[in-house]
């Protein structure tokens, strides 16, 4: 069985670890890919991680991807844009608990269109 | 007096010496109202598009803005690597076909950056952003039918310091609310240090 993918993108690799960690306690199926820090492992984001992470995440049932603040969102969106890939969802939601419920609806076998409308229902 | 490719890397490699001489002043303009990294950032970013556009043989200036906006985007780290990135990104895109980079031209490229910049950031003029230096610069470049060197830099300048009153409502320095006025935006700077390299260029091809 395939799911919904999701990515994590964080300033702090070590953020996006402790997230997928959290969530890996509980659901263990479902991708989850983490996009945290720059190339060089500062704080910052990068646009290449975070395409890395969706084609990885990605299953063939879509991405969605989770951020946390500054240039996270931007370089979300341009990573997106480059990726070429249409079912991919960047979510307004707090990072950790966005993904963590993402994770269990999309563990549920979920698409995609219904783990993001639960996740409006909670965040939205 | 256009810009051509030979022109265009040499306005790329002065925003590097420029940005390197001023790391520390730029780091320090963001350490009271972001996360201090701006001026390394930036160094960063232009270091390798200096590095980049060495080793590479242009055809015309469009590549090389393009390879320009590539760079800072996956090298700069912080929120102005995508802005910056798509400024010199669009800059690239009303280039294509030109030889010469004239004064006609550069209006151009420097609205639809400016377009490209707010719809990426979500900001408009007024929020102390780089912003409020690249649409005055717009404006600037309206007003006048030609180059004139002399200007450039002192107009960049003075929208550079009109940051300093402004209330941050956009990137992180908004976090600190009223805290952020009395302080020069540093994406503000660094574009200020585009336009007086910008300047320079010009004025060293008029003679």
């Amino acid at each position: 069985m395939s799911y919904v993918g999701i990515v994590l993108i964080s300033h702090s690799n070590k953020v996006a670890e402790g997230i997928k960690d959290i969530i890996r306690q509980v659901i263990k199926e479902v991708p989850i890919e983490i996009a945290g820090g720059t190339d060089e492992n500062d704080i910052g984001t990068s646009i290449d991680k975070i395409q890395l992470a969706i084609d990885r995440a990605n299953d063939g049932n879509g991405v969605l991807l989770f951020y946390d603040i500054g240039s996270a969102k931007m370089n979300a969106e341009v990573a997106l844009e480059m990726t070429g890939i249409d079912n991919i969802k960047i979510i307004e939601a707090p990072l950790l608990e966005g993904a963590y419920v993402a994770a269990v609806e999309s563990g549920m076998g979920k698409d995609i269109e219904n783990v993001y409308s639960a996740l409006m229902k909670e965040f939205g | 007096m256009g810009l051509q490719v030979t022109e265009a890397v040499e306005w790329m490699k002065r925003i590097n010496e420029k940005i390197h001489i001023n790391k520390e002043y730029l780091t320090s303009l963001d350490q009271p109202i972001g996360d201090g990294d701006h001026g390394i950032n930036m160094a960063r970013g232009f270091q390798e598009v200096s590095n980049k556009i060495t080793m590479e043989n242009y055809e015309n200036v469009a590549e090389l803005l393009k390879d320009v906006a590539m760079t800072l985007m996956s090298k700069v780290g912080g929120a102005s690597g995508p802005l910056f990135g798509t400024a010199f990104l669009k800059m690239s895109l009303v280039a294509k076909g030109s030889d010469t980079i004239n004064h006609d031209n550069i209006t151009r490229m420097l609205e639809e950056a400016v377009n490209g910049v707010k719809q990426r950031g979500k900001a408009v003029e007024g929020e102390k952003t780089l912003i409020d230096v690249w649409s005055p610069m717009v404006e600037y470049f309206k007003r006048v039918d030609r180059f004139k060197a002399g200007e450039i830099a002192g107009e960049a300048k003075k929208a550079m310091e009109n940051t300093k009153d402004i209330m941050a409502t956009k990137g992180r320095a908004a976090y600190f609310k009223e805290k952020s006025i009395g302080h020069i935006d540093p994406g503000a700077a660094t574009s200020f240090y585009m336009f007086e390299a910008l300047s320079e260029v010009i004025k060293a091809g008029e003679k």
